[in-house]
């Protein structure tokens, strides 16, 4: 194995000067993706810097504010949080969609959102990625990519950001604060992942050696009524190949408020912005539905074997907001 | 159900329920598997794979990497020890792919080129994944579909009588229908590992493999090695599922320790398995079954084709599955291969009857369905009354009792025949059945059996625990046997000095074994004087099948099973998640109920994850996978196992000593073709195409019927 250097940040500012002064140093949360890809030879870090210890291990709520949830906290704390629960339960369930129990247990919100694809070409050190290896190639275009990206992808790279956490994050207009050794900062998470274009190796947005301290999420009811589905080649413990994060709040049978973000379709968690638009005021029913799913696949590129998205995609949209329709007529 | 009619005497250890005798150490730790048994001055091999398809290799370049820290060797085809591949073995040819670092000669990706042995893992690794192998690349051919151009016939894979094309024409009702299969890894949970060291000019040699003898043997060959010099111990072996043969890490392991003349660990990674232990090929077969309108079958005409590699041939034989099962006029099996730039695969638990009972079974449940026939009262209507293609009588057939029996449990009588008109919520709900049948087999076997004075007795056999719960099922064969409570019993296996004993596989293991242990149990008791002391050094006994074995009389021998599936199909999803399975099974004296229970449970679920979820990718560019984990390879998880039962009729063979068939394997035959039909019947739809993926699923819709 490759010798690398640990340490453990005590504090937010330590930890930014660390990684500051080493661009081949890595933050280290869970540690759930960062180390299997270092025993593929994927990530090379010098040094990692164990963030683990640093006090962004806070969820907070107050109805003014809404949610903060610290880069810290683990998946399995988020997904039990009663407030979570009761005001943003499509953010619990796509976290108990996700992976284990043993690798909720470790796994921490900071690091869910910088997780890498899990294109099976990008692990594997032996074949060529753009993503990985810039200007090696797309191997997935012309070869497997059943489970690859519908929208937003490029002729350079069709990978998928793999997070059910942040597609329910991203239906809720979270914003995600960082820290470098200049000062802190903040970004919607739907400005986090930058298009792919010819630079699929530019993964975020986050100046160099920045670290995410947390994310927050502004109140409202509209959450509430939310719902996260999650469709998967196995009942459990695999990526989605189709996921969707809706809240709905309905008037007099007319889309008063929707929020709508897709998973596994795209280099990042998708905002259906197009489909919100086309159901706004509009009328709560299967057509207007499917028609607003329509609206936002119009910009799908599928390739061979992954077209089935499309229709995944929209019979998701029709499902879980009639099931949300039909929870607010009662 | 059938009554008992073996003559031996009715003891209480066989047919009990009893935990693991090695349970203890096992979910203690203390129990060691190959890679944990320790030893001073060790050494650690990591091998070096191809990275291209086909071609040659250049150059290894290995003058960098021989001066990183601990590196103490870098073998590769130009200073390897050589290797004899003339000899032959118990299965036929050698593998010429143990041929390994012989020449630069690169028939697949994942080939060995290299091993780079260190004084530690991590140091060889490191080293390893340093090593540049440079190549001259030439065009590879990995692409498998049906009726490609190189396939061919191979030797005896192709039986029949009768005018098929007449019996067709004649036919009122015909279906000819074409299923596939992926590439499927037996992924067992242990990976391979081996230890191999010299002690005093003997080779002493730790390794995880479903025979010490067969591996021992084999060594010696390719080692040019006296066989008594050569000593194979495999106490605990975590799953095999015929994957564990003799596989490069130990002929590399030997190898180093041979060059370096110091014990040498080599331990594969779960990516290196995808490439280096075998697979079981993907499948493309065509069904033709013609048959009068109450469905008696007038033609059964079973096409498959499989893959193979370059380096070695192995058939999956998925056509031989229907030839005992079925009778009609005409009846023709065939099994075709193409050589390509892949690996080869190998025996993977059910291997020919796993694919083929999901292509055949699947047909038959087509067949019901244009007959309007219930598809048990089809498959009953067919059942033949000696061997439809050998004439032989059958030892005991007993499907008849297992689809009775297995209808009555699962409510089989008020299933509505109509597909896709049973709807819960967003689920589509139906059921499915499909018919198992595996050969039940027999080998010769060696066992010897010790009387200690201190009144315990000592077997030795070279049996083979690889999960199974093997070692506790002979303990309670040799307490019987020997009449003695079985804690009394020393059962010891494993060790290639045991003698000469069939491997774990075939379904035959227990049963072999147990044959050899009763032999020599029951002369050693016959020698016992009732009152007399036992010597120190014990009295032992020693025997030999060999002749019992090779007197069985000409006959089908075969266990038999229904298999019964409920599934739950969301069309709009593409979900498909199983409900519940039943399993009834006739196969033999039931040894212990409690791990017997756990093999046709887990062959059940290999069928649920064969149906729904297993399928290893090749990229056709490079010739390797895509997603060799099991991140990326898919089994099912726990969430997607239900409620599975199994159970079995009393069905004892009239010709073992006890009346042990064999149960590792008929658990999986025909499980995927029951799900299959479930899925028809939830949608309307046939999926002919494992695994029925969501997407799959998806894109077929419901049929017009939902």
């Amino acid at each position: 194995m490759r010798e690398f250097g640990y340490e453990r940040a005590v504090d937010v500012s330590s930890a930014v000067t660390l990684l500051a002064g080493d661009p081949d140093a890595r933050f280290l949360g869970g540690g759930t993706n960062l180390v299997d890809l270092m025993k593929a030879g994927v990530e090379r870090p010098a040094r990692l810097v164990d963030i683990r210890e640093l006090p962004l291990g806070r969820i907070d709520f107050t109805p003014a504010t809404g949610l903060r949830i610290g880069a810290t906290v683990t998946n399995a704390d988020l997904a039990a949080h009663p407030e979570v629960r009761r005001r943003y339960p499509a953010l619990a369930q796509a976290v108990l969609a996700g992976a284990s129990g043993q690798l909720r247990n470790m796994a921490t919100v900071g690091g869910n959102l910088l997780q890498r694809t899990r294109c099976g070409y990008f692990t594997d050190l032996a074949k060529p990625c753009n993503k990985r290896a810039p200007g090696s190639g797309c191997p997935a275009i012309a070869g497997e990519h059943h489970n690859h990206a519908i929208l937003g992808a490029s002729a350079h790279c069709v990978a998928t950001h793999p997070s059910d956490m942040a597609v329910a994050l991203t239906a809720f207009d979270a914003v995600v604060s960082y820290e470098t050794a200049s000062g802190t900062g903040e970004l919607p998470l739907t400005d986090l992942y930058p298009p792919v274009g010819d630079t699929p190796h530019r993964e975020t947005a986050l100046p160099p050696g920045a670290l995410i301290t947390g994310v927050t999420l502004p109140p409202g009811p509209l959450a509430e009524r939310s719902r996260y589905r999650k469709v998967r080649e196995r009942a459990s413990y695999a990526f989605a190949i189709g996921s969707i994060a809706a809240a709905l709040d309905v008037r007099g049978g007319v889309v008063r408020e929707v929020r709508l973000a897709f998973g596994a379709v795209a280099s990042r968690p998708w905002r259906a912005r197009e489909a919100e638009r086309v159901l706004l005021g509009g009328p709560v029913s299967a057509e207007a539905f499917a028609a607003a799913a329509d609206a936002e696949l119009a910009a799908a590129e599928p390739l061979p074997h992954n077209g089935y998205k499309v229709q995944l995609m929209r019979n998701l949209v029709v499902a879980v907001l009639s099931e949300l329709a039909e929870e607010a007529s009662r | 159900m059938s009554a008992t009619t073996d003559s031996t005497t009715m003891t209480k250890a066989v047919g009990s329920a009893h935990t693991r005798v090695e349970g203890v150490a096992k979910v203690t730790g203390t129990a060691r598997y190959a890679a944990e048994v320790p030893h001073p001055e060790l050494a650690h091999g990591w091998l070096v794979l191809s990275t291209i398809a086909r071609g040659r290799i250049r150059s290894v370049e290995d003058a960098p990497v021989l001066g990183m820290p601990g590196v103490l060797a870098v073998l590769h085809h130009g200073n390897a020890p050589r290797l004899d591949g003339t000899y032959t073995t118990p299965f036929g040819p050698p593998d010429r792919g143990l041929q390994l670092l012989q020449d630069e000669r690169v028939p697949f990706v994942g080939r060995p080129v290299a091993l780079v042995v260190a004084e530690t893992p991590e140091q060889a690794r490191e080293a390893a994944e340093a090593l540049v192998v440079r190549y001259d690349e030439e065009p590879h051919d990995v692409a498998f579909f049906a009726d490609r151009p190189g396939m061919y016939t191979p030797e005896g894979a192709e039986q029949g009588k009768g005018d098929v094309a007449a019996e067709l024409a004649a036919s009122a009702v015909v279906v000819d229908a074409r299923y596939s299969t992926p590439e499927e890894h037996h992924s067992a949970m242990e990976p391979h590992a081996a230890t191999a060291r010299w002690d005093g000019g003997r080779l002493d040699v730790i390794d995880s493999n479903q025979g010490s003898r067969w591996v021992a043997d084999e060594l010696a060959k390719l080692f040019s090695l006296d066989p008594d010099a050569v000593r194979v111990r495999s106490e605990h072996v975590g799953g095999g599922f015929g994957s564990k043969a003799t596989r490069p890490h130990v002929v590399l392991a030997v190898m180093a320790a041979t060059v370096l003349r110091r014990p040498v660990r080599v331990v594969l990674t779960r990516r290196q398995m995808f490439s280096l232990v075998g697979y079981r090929s993907p499948t493309e077969q065509r069904v033709r079954l013609g048959a009068d309108p109450d469905g008696r079958l007038r033609a059964l005409d079973h096409q498959a084709e499989c893959l193979t590699s370059t380096v070695h041939e192995f058939i999956e034989r998925s056509a031989d599955f229907g030839r005992p099962l079925y009778d009609a006029d005409a009846h023709h099996t065939v099994t075709r291969v193409v050589a390509l730039d892949v690996p080869t695969p190998t025996w993977m638990r059910a291997p020919g009857e796993a694919p083929g009972s999901f292509a055949l079974e699947s047909a038959l449940d087509e067949l019901a369905e244009k007959c309007g026939i219930d598809p048990i009262a089809l498959r009953l209507r067919n059942e033949p009354a000696v061997g439809p293609l050998s004439g032989l009588p059958f030892s005991g057939r007993n499907l008849r009792g297992c689809f009775e029996e297995g209808a009555r449990r699962f409510g089989w009588a008020d299933r509505d025949a109509r597909p896709g008109v049973r709807r819960e919520g967003r689920w589509l709900l139906g059921t499915g059945t499909a018919a198992a049948a595996f050969p039940t087999l027999s080998a010769p076997s060696t066992a010897a059996v010790t009387a200690e004075a201190d009144g315990t007795f000592t077997v030795r056999v070279t049996a083979m625990d690889i999960g199974t719960g093997a070692r506790t099922a002979l303990t309670l064969v040799a307490a019987d046997a020997l009449e003695v409570p079985p804690d009394r019993i020393r059962m010891r296996i494993g060790d290639s000095e045991f003698g000469s004993a069939i491997i774990a596989g075939g379904s035959m293991g227990t049963r072999s074994w147990s044959w050899a242990i009763i032999a020599a149990a029951r002369e050693l008791r016959d020698r016992l004087v009732p009152g007399a002391a036992v010597p120190p050094e014990g009295i032992t006994v020693r025997s030999d099948t060999s002749a019992a074995v090779g007197a069985l009389p000409d006959m089908e021998r075969h266990t038999f099973g229904a298999q019964f599936a409920e599934v739950a199909v969301d069309v709009t999803s593409g979900e498909v998640r199983v409900r519940r399975m039943l399993g009834i099974f006739a196969a033999g004296r039931i040894v212990n109920p409690l791990t017997a229970r756990g093999q046709f449970i887990g062959g059940m679920t290999w069928g649920l994850s064969m149906a729904l979820h297993e399928e290893a990718i090749r990229d056709q560019a490079s010739g390797g996978h895509v997603g060799a984990d099991l991140a990326g390879y898919h089994f099912s998880a726990h969430a997607d196992i239900p409620a599975i039962e199994a159970d079995w009729l009393d069905d004892p063979d009239p010709h073992d000593p006890i009346g042990i068939k064999g149960i590792g394997e008929i658990g999986v035959v025909g499980a995927a073709a029951a799900i299959a039909n479930a899925v028809w019947h939830a949608t309307g739809v046939r999926h002919r195409t494992l695994p029925i993926r969501p997407d799959r699923v998806l894109t077929a819709g419901a049929g017009g019927h939902a």
